[in-house]
């Protein structure tokens, strides 16, 4: 018997994951958008996690260390692009940056 | 009430807590710090779920790493300042929590929390070793298993991010 029930690692997962969905819908500075993204990545894998307990295998962490390589390297680039469009318009408003809107 | 439940429940608002001040906050520093907080908290639920490694790592590339890159480039374009962006919450903040409201209530109403998972497999043996450096290795370096080729994809991912970062980072795109 496992002390703590999977699903409550489940629906804390599920809430974690909305409010970074909330974020990305709701703030217009990118950066904070990049962290709701990363928040969201973090609920992925502590799903992950509590259920290769659940089923006593090894798979979710591997899964987990995967999504840890993809989230560096995403945070790397897009705050490289945050920057250059900072040095291009001065300004990063979400709002104002829509060159490739139309 | 045991032990383990009261710190499951102790750790969730916690994380609930700080991940609802990210979002709140006007002040992205805050968020960021808010952000590290809830890496921390995620990183004591890894060790509860006995998953070492991952704990250790998470510490290390989400709480060390990315959060270090986040307040670099909050502090380099200037942006700590309260009100240096002015965020209008308008008819985008209600909808959203509508939203979120509805993705919640169609997450809970799913197969696995209503109809229950099906029974653990998982032992006392299994546990203790479930995640320690040994078996995460083992795993991935096992030619029986299909991690390998990913891992070695991942190295062409970084590559591919390190050449990015460099293009980025140049005068003229």
């Amino acid at each position: 018997m496992l002390p703590v029930p999977t699903e409550n690692y489940l629906m804390l997962g599920a809430i974690l994951f909305t409010i970074g969905v909330i974020g990305v819908l709701i703030r217009r500075n990118p950066i904070v958008i990049f962290m709701c993204i990363e928040l969201m990545l973090n609920a992925v894998n502590l799903t992950f996690i509590a259920l290769g307990r659940h089923f006593g295998h090894v798979n979710g962490q591997m899964y987990v260390v995967f999504v840890m390589a993809v989230a560096a390297a995403e945070v790397a680039i897009g705050l490289g692009i945050i920057v250059a469009i900072f040095r291009q318009k001065e300004t990063i408003d979400i709002d104002e940056v829509n060159l490739m809107k139309y | 009430m045991t032990g383990s439940v009261l710190l499951f429940w102790i750790l969730a608002s916690i994380s609930v807590g700080s991940a609802i001040l990210v979002v709140a906050n006007r002040n992205p520093v805050r968020s960021a710090l808010a952000l590290v907080a809830n890496f921390f908290v995620l990183a004591l639920f890894y060790m509860t779920l006995s998953a070492q490694f991952i704990a250790a790592a998470q510490v290390i590339v989400y709480a060390g790493a990315i959060m270090v890159l986040f307040l670099f480039v909050i502090m380099l374009l200037n942006l700590g300042a309260p009100n240096a962006m002015n965020e209008k919450f308008g008819i985008q903040a209600p909808v959203a929590i509508l939203l979120a409201v509805a993705f919640i209530g169609a997450i809970a109403g799913s197969g696995a929390l209503v109809h229950g998972l099906v029974h653990t497999s998982a032992t006392a043996e299994t546990l203790a070793n479930g995640g320690t450096v040994e078996t995460i290795g083992r795993s991935l370096f096992d030619g029986h298993q299909p991690w390998l080729f990913p891992f070695e994809v991942t190295s062409i991912l970084l590559l591919v991010g390190i050449v990015g970062s460099i293009v980025l980072a140049k005068r003229r795109i």
